[in-house]
């Protein structure tokens, strides 16, 4: 009964994951489609990222692979005819590409009716003076900035605005000039400063030290409002909301507060005009009722899914139905299947959402947090007391850390600074500040965190203390015990604080003394409405406050658990949130009761309807187990998720845990370095030399073995990155020296490094040893590059048949000595048809959803069944039998990371990634890359092509520019490489030769539409060179590559083929066999 | 920490910690879904003679402020039940914290309750009487049943008091238990009050339209007030009632009252204005409601809830006589429908 009569609707995704824009909106997506579906709509969907649920079978009836731009749009939209598009459901990019399209007149040449807020609303809260006129008219007050020209014209700003204010020097780069002033003095001699800067200041109020409170708004066409959530950040304003510990609902808010606030945001959402879904933001003095609005998105946000999630209202499928001209009165709470959806959930329990910064991974990255957003991921904890909520979300970040407390010793310099300046260890240096004595009040007031916060993590610490004061199990008083799960210690902690030597032993004690005097954990149901009506749900999380479960179990043995990917992070993200939905759709479909563990809010696979049971809870072994207990599952499943599961196999294996699939003993004989060369050894299979060594002389004997390069890989790593490739003394012992300690403790893996080696990838699912599919693929750059920034080809298209015959081979060894039943990978060096084995997972890869969609195999459906015991058949379909070519390309986030320097290297980098088909490896991979952000030059393209074997490499592109008309300029080097081979250039100056033309100049003036600069190796001279150019292109968004191999591949696909000579093909159309 | 347990009428235990005044008690047990407001809730008059159950478990963050930001000037609520006491509280308002009051104002308070499964068993069970005992305390209270006590007699005002005398148009206020914020509510729309007890006739008083406030337990016990209610229904002078004023009005008019299988506890309880599509968040706090198809003929349904059906509110289908089951004063909890004031203002 939808209101609206569109029979064919567009839909626009994200692309690849970054940051700022990650899972959360495959979730959005997915769940929009889902919707769509239950209407009959037909749905089409632009979205290149390969590896989401959105983009798998029977979500969307069309999937196009393609860039999310206007151009592609365009296409896509002429060719499908829809009536309708949603723009709200794809972040910032299907925003600004929506906006876009309605702007340049192409939705009304096609016809296309814009479905949920109207495009002017959506204008309206994204121009900022236009947002903040529009407030003015309902009397919402917004945080302005006055702009002046002298101080007499600052002084009068800020005594209207009161003080204190903060001064902005205009147009002036990285903040420089800009403070805060508490008086007319501070003021004065500010404004002094920051006018020596720029002729223009800007004012305004500083709001420093208040509250930021969002709330999630859904409104319908029929002007019904409800607020399905408020969060409130636990961070004070000026740390960016994707940076800050959020807890929903708002636990410092008087109800006169939540209300009023809650009633602003209505009128807001009412003015503009929202049809759906909307965020809006605040400020709240801590010390009064007076607030300021920060802004509104009017479209699903991070905080939306996480609204989701903490609340369990399906704000996204909510939406999509409003847009469909539904009110929510028409629809009914999807928990309770009885209620209605016009209502606001009411939540008993605290949820808890913790960023995960992956900084650690760059060289020389800024780690204080502020206002841009620089987390990767984020983690979703529930419960009772918000001592549980946090301790349990400080140990899903997956970052080593136990909970607040009992972690390895912090150092820090300085904690006052520490605590003033906070970094992404903040919640830590918190923690050490109290273990040394600081008081709430004093951490207060240089943190400006609420005091309530603090005396909640004081409790912690409180409890920590006195669990120090025993020194056996056995003595902790029953009460203390209690309290300590109560307030979120897991078994580990208590262990630790006790002095127990063996933890892995000390935390089995723990828990098997704490079941024998009945301390566990109830099963808690989340369902909108706190017990107030009977609700089916199957949204489950783990309390220790509780006595009495929610779930009654049937102990039939018909459960399988799958554990979830955790916290997406650099190397770990929606591609197993995939594998983990295919896994859970075979189960369901096998006849089993499908169990999710994982605790992403921004994931699929947290979604409460798609599986049977979900526990909303820490992937941790106590947790898991805490689940297998009441649970008494068939199998449990740790090969697709990623790492973290995999990395639980042996332990949950020790417990008597029926891991399904491949042993825990193989798993353990993949993992182990010594255990897996002495079993290639032993069947005959060669890998490049290596050895862990500990001390210095040994690295050098060594290396004087296999000569350089090495791949060097510090087992405890200080700073910078954790592994590296020497190519001499000198780089060894620079790295070394930065990176680690070389140590008996911490031994440094030191590995043969092959230069110019291919590297290929072998994705399979292999029954009782025996391989059933797989997928051979081949990596563009040479080895050396990161597997997950690479850029992959599948099926390979320049790999010798020998060589794919002899990784054949190696596989079914493998496969069979470590008898595999289940998915896996294996990584291989070839050169010249010398074939080396470098990794091995048993496990899925992050490349599975690549490879199963573009062979249109599913290998996960494929595993699993294999895991539950189904006999599985060889399918007939092979990778030889593709008329056509799939592109995994990598996007990476360094405009978000201020100061990092964007070189590709052993260590993953990229935060997402896109997967595009074409009819060969040219149309693939421009489609590929112009999804992840390049664009094909206009004009100048400025080179510096590293050392001589890369150059020779780049001259054949060098060439097509020419021949395509474009301008080189290009570095000295490069310049005369080029002259000598007959290429016309113009020659450009490093940042440190004092001559004209400067490369940087040329970027700043925005003269170069390219920029392709190789490393030509780590010499500081060099490093810092072609760190300024490569930092500059990134700051100035002007496209970088640092790979020679991939600047040839991308100058080939642009040079011979246009946008235009793409074709636009949905994912159904390539089909195998037949063009 | 000392050890305090509730007992329901069916034998079932909660045993946690006592946070508040060291005394037994007994009332019936109910619970409260909302998230924020336990100043207001436990000041709130309608809350006589009952144990208050919070489903949500962080209770006591922001203290308690002054009395001026009560819903009257005590706390009305037998006793609460919680899950986790805050007793580190926080904001800039408070002037003492949730246990410490408690402790003046006499209530007892037990914290560390599964008061999830404690909702679950209320709600399957229905309302049942409960009582507490702390431990080390002897005095047993004595037996009675939550549905025979006249509650409102208790916390309805003794003598007539005025509001804003001479200010504009007059409404007179049955006072069956009056939150502050209705009166708050009426008097920042300029008219004046005269507040008078539930049992009052006002009916000789001189006044331009009748408000029927919201109050505690068993509408039967409040036939004093009916039969005032329908003397004035003899002239066209404007009615609006809240709550046990709805019901109240209700019975008046005819129409029956049943006690509800699931009472409306909370701040997110969906109504729709009957044939219309406008749909609103409401806050509400009863036990008993109007049972629709007893409603006369002169009678129509204002108001239904999204959730269960059951009635919202009434309306005369030609006198300006209205009332609402829900709370549009607020305080605690959504103020979505506080235009029902102007409305009523306006038929004056």
């Amino acid at each position: 009964m939808g209101k609206c009569n569109v029979k064919k609707v567009l839909l626009l995704g994200s692309g690849a994951l970054k940051i700022g824009e990650a899972g959360e909106f495959d979730y959005s997506g997915s769940q929009a489609l889902k919707a769509l579906k239950e209407e009959g709509i037909e749905t089409v969907l632009v979205n290149p990222n390969i590896a989401t649920v959105q983009t798998s079978e029977g979500i969307a009836d069309k999937v196009y692979f393609l860039p999310v731009t206007p151009y592609f749009v365009e296409r896509v939209i002429a060719k499908e005819c829809p009536d309708g598009i949603l723009l709200s459901f794809g972040g910032q990019t299907a925003l600004n590409c929506g906006v876009e399209l309605y702007q340049s007149g192409v939705l009304k040449r096609y016809n296309v009716q814009v479905l949920g807020t109207p495009v002017q609303a959506i204008i309206d809260t994204e121009d900022r003076d236009k947002f903040v006129r529009k407030l003015d008219e309902i009397g919402v007050k917004t945080i302005r900035s006055e702009a002046v020209c002298n101080i007499e014209q600052a002084r009068s700003a800020a005594a209207h605005l009161g003080y204190p204010v903060i001064i902005r020097a205009a147009y002036a780069l990285g903040g420089l000039g800009s403070g805060f002033c508490n008086n007319v003095q501070e003021l004065d001699a500010l404004c002094e400063k920051a006018f020596s800067y720029s002729s223009q200041v800007l004012v305004e109020k500083s709001l420093r030290g208040w509250k930021e409170i969002e709330y999630e708004v859904v409104r319908d066409c029929y002007d019904n409002c409800i607020t399905v959530c408020n969060m409130e950040n636990m961070d004070p304003l000026g740390i960016h909301t994707g940076e800050s510990i959020v807890i929903a609902p708002s636990q410092t808010l008087s109800n006169s507060e939540y209300h009023k606030l809650r009633e602003l945001a209505i009128r807001i959402v009412r003015y503009i005009g929202i049809v759906g879904e909307c965020n809006v933001q605040y400020a709240l003095d801590p010390e009064s009722e007076d607030y300021r609005v920060i802004e509104v998105n009017a479209r699903l946000s991070r905080s939306s899914a996480l609204a989701s999630k903490a609340t369990g209202y399906p704000l996204a499928f909510v939406a999509a139905k409003l847009a469909m001209g539904y009110g929510l009165s028409h629809l009914k709470n999807s928990v309770t299947k009885s209620t209605s959806a016009f209502f606001e959930p009411a939540l008993d329990y605290v949820v808890c959402k913790i960023p995960r910064w992956d900084l650690g991974k760059f060289h020389g990255v800024d780690r204080e947090i502020g206002s841009s957003m620089k987390s990767v991921g984020e983690v979703m904890s529930i419960g009772r007391t918000f001592e549980e909520a946090i301790q349990k979300g400080l140990r899903m970040i997956g970052q080593g850390m136990h909970g607040f407390v009992e972690n390895k010793e912090l150092i820090i310099a300085d904690i006052d600074k520490a605590l003033r300046e906070p970094t992404d260890n903040r919640i830590f240096v918190i923690s050490k500040a109290m273990r040394n004595g600081y008081t709430v009040d004093q951490i207060h007031s240089l943190t400006k965190i609420d005091k309530w916060f603090l005396c909640k993590l004081r409790n912690i610490m409180a409890t920590s203390e006195q669990l120090h004061t025993y020194n056996a199990l056995e003595t902790i008083p029953y009460g203390l015990l209690y309290k300590a799960k109560r307030e979120g210690f897991s078994d580990f902690q208590i262990a630790r604080a006790v002095g127990e030597d063996d933890m892995e032993q000390g935390m089995l004690k723990v828990r098997t003394y704490r079941k024998a005097l009945g301390i566990l954990p109830a099963i808690k149901q989340i369902d909108t409405l706190a017990a107030e009506y009977p609700a089916q749900t199957n949204y489950l999380y783990l309390t220790y406050s509780g006595t009495v479960d929610d779930v009654e179990y049937a102990g039939d043995n018909r459960s399988v658990i799958v554990l979830g990917s955790g916290a997406y992070r650099i190397g770990s993200s929606v591609e197993f949130d995939w594998c983990g939905v295919q896994a859970l759709n075979t189960i369901r479909k096998e006849g089993y009761r499908s169990v999710m563990v994982n605790y992403n809010p921004e994931t699929v696979s947290t979604d409460y309807d798609i599986c049977d049971r979900l526990y909303f809870d820490e992937l941790t072994f106590e947790r898991v187990m805490d689940i297998v207990e009441v649970e008494k599952p068939f199998g449990v499943i740790v090969s697709t998720g990623g790492q973290i599961p995999n990395n639980l196999a042996l332990q949950l294996n020790d417990q008597g845990v029926h891991i399904l699939g491949t042993g825990a003993e193989s798993i353990d004989k993949a993992e182990d370095r010594d255990k897996f060369s002495a079993m290639l050894d032993k069947i005959g299979v060669d890998q490049p030399e290596w050895r862990a060594l500990t001390s210095m002389e040994d690295i050098a004997s060594f290396i004087d073995k296999v000569g350089f390069p090495v791949l060097v890989r510090p087992s405890y790593v200080l700073s910078g990155a954790a592994m590296n490739v020497c190519s001499n003394n000198d780089e060894l012992n620079r790295f070394l020296k930065l990176a680690s300690n070389v140590s008996k403790k911490h031994p440094v893996v030191v590995s043969r490094f092959i230069e110019f080696a291919k590297e290929i990838e072998m994705d399979a699912v292999a029954q009782d040893g025996d391989i059933i599919a797989y997928a051979i693929s081949e990596h563009i750059e040479f080895a050396g590059v990161h597997s997950g920034d690479a850029t992959i080809q599948f099926p390979p298209q320049k790999t010798y048949i020998e060589t794919i015959r002899r990784i054949k081979r190696i596989s079914r060894k493998i496969a069979k000595e470590l008898c595999i039943s289940g998915p896996f990978n294996i990584q291989f060096l070839a050169r010249d048809n010398d074939i080396k084995v470098i990794e091995c997972n048993l496990r899925a890869s992050r490349s599975f959803p690549f490879v199963s969609k573009v062979l249109k195999l599913n290998f996960i459906d494929m595993a699993t069944r294999i895991m539950l015991g189904k006999r599985v058949e060889k399918p007939e379909k092979s990778l030889f039998d593709l008329d056509y070519v799939g592109i995994k390309a990598s996007q990476f986030s360094f405009n978000r990371l201020q100061n990092a320097d964007p070189v590709l290297g052993v260590d993953m980098a990229s935060t997402g990634e896109v997967g595009c088909i074409g009819e060969d490896t040219q149309c693939a991979i421009l489609k590929a890359m112009l999804s992840v952000g390049y664009r094909i030059p206009r004009k100048n393209i400025l080179l510096s092509t590293g050392d001589a074997r890369q150059k020779a490499d780049m001259l054949y592109a060098a060439q097509l520019l020419r021949q395509k008309g474009y301008s080189l300029f290009a570095t000295g080097g490069t310049s005369r490489y080029l002259s000598e081979n007959g290429i016309s250039n113009t020659l450009v100056h490093w940042p440190d030769e004092d001559c004209q033309p400067q490369a940087l100049d040329l970027l700043r003036h925005k003269e170069i539409d390219l920029v392709v600069n190789i490393p030509k190796d780590l010499s500081t001279g060099e490093l810092d060179n072609g760190y300024k150019i490569r930092r500059t292109a990134i700051d100035l968004n002007i496209p970088l590559i640092t790979n020679a191999r991939l600047a040839s591949a991308f100058i080939r696909a642009f040079c011979l083929l246009s946008a235009d000579d793409l074709v636009i093909k949905s994912w159904d159309e390539y089909e195998n066999g037949k063009r | 920490m000392i050890k305090a347990t509730l007992i329901l009428d069916d034998g079932t235990r909660f045993c946690g910690y006592s946070f508040g005044a060291h005394i037994n008690t007994s009332g019936e047990v109910v619970f409260n879904t909302a998230m924020t407001g336990y100043t207001e809730s436990l000041t709130d008059p309608s809350y006589a003679g009952q144990i208050l159950v919070l489903t949500y478990p962080l209770v006591g963050n922001y203290g308690v402020p002054a009395v001026d930001f009560w819903e009257s000037g005590h706390i009305y609520s037998q006793a609460l039940i919680v899950s986790d006491y805050s007793s580190d509280f926080c904001h800039w308002n408070a002037k003492e914290s949730l246990g410490d009051w408690l402790k003046r104002e006499q209530r007892p308070a037990i914290t560390g309750i599964d008061t999830r499964a404690l909702t679950k068993l209320l709600r399957e069970r229905g309302v049942m009487m409960g009582r507490i005992e702390i431990e080390g305390i002897d005095d047993m209270p004595s037996d009675m049943y939550y549905g025979d006590i006249n509650y409102v007699e208790t916390v309805s005002c003794k003598d007539v008091i005025r509001y804003n005398e001479g200010s504009g148009k007059r409404i007179v206020l049955v006072d069956c238990g009056v939150k502050a914020n209705i009166i708050r509510c009426l008097l920042r729309r300029g008219v004046e009050i005269i507040r008078v007890p539930w049992n009052y006739d006002f009916n000789n008083l001189d006044f331009d339209g009748l408000f029927i406030s919201n109050g505690p337990g068993n509408p039967d016990n409040c036939q004093a007030t009916v039969i005032n209610i329908q003397r004035a229904m003899q002239n066209n002078k404007p009615i609006f009632g809240i709550c046990m004023g709805n019901q109240l009005l209700a019975k008046a008019s005819g129409a029956t009252i049943f006690k509800l299988k699931y009472g409306h506890r909370s701040h997110n309880q969906p109504v729709r204005m009957v044939g219309t599509e406008r749909c609103f968040i409401t806050s509400q706090n009863h036990g008993y409601a109007v049972d629709n198809k007893t409603l006369g003929a002169d009678w129509v349904s204002l108001f239904e809830n999204m959730n269960d059906g059951s009635n919202e509110g009434i309306r005369h289908i030609s006198k300006p006589w209205f009332s609402v089951q829900f709370h549009p004063e607020a305080a605690a909890g959504p103020t979505d429908t506080e235009f029902l004031f102007d409305e009523f203002i306006k038929l004056l």
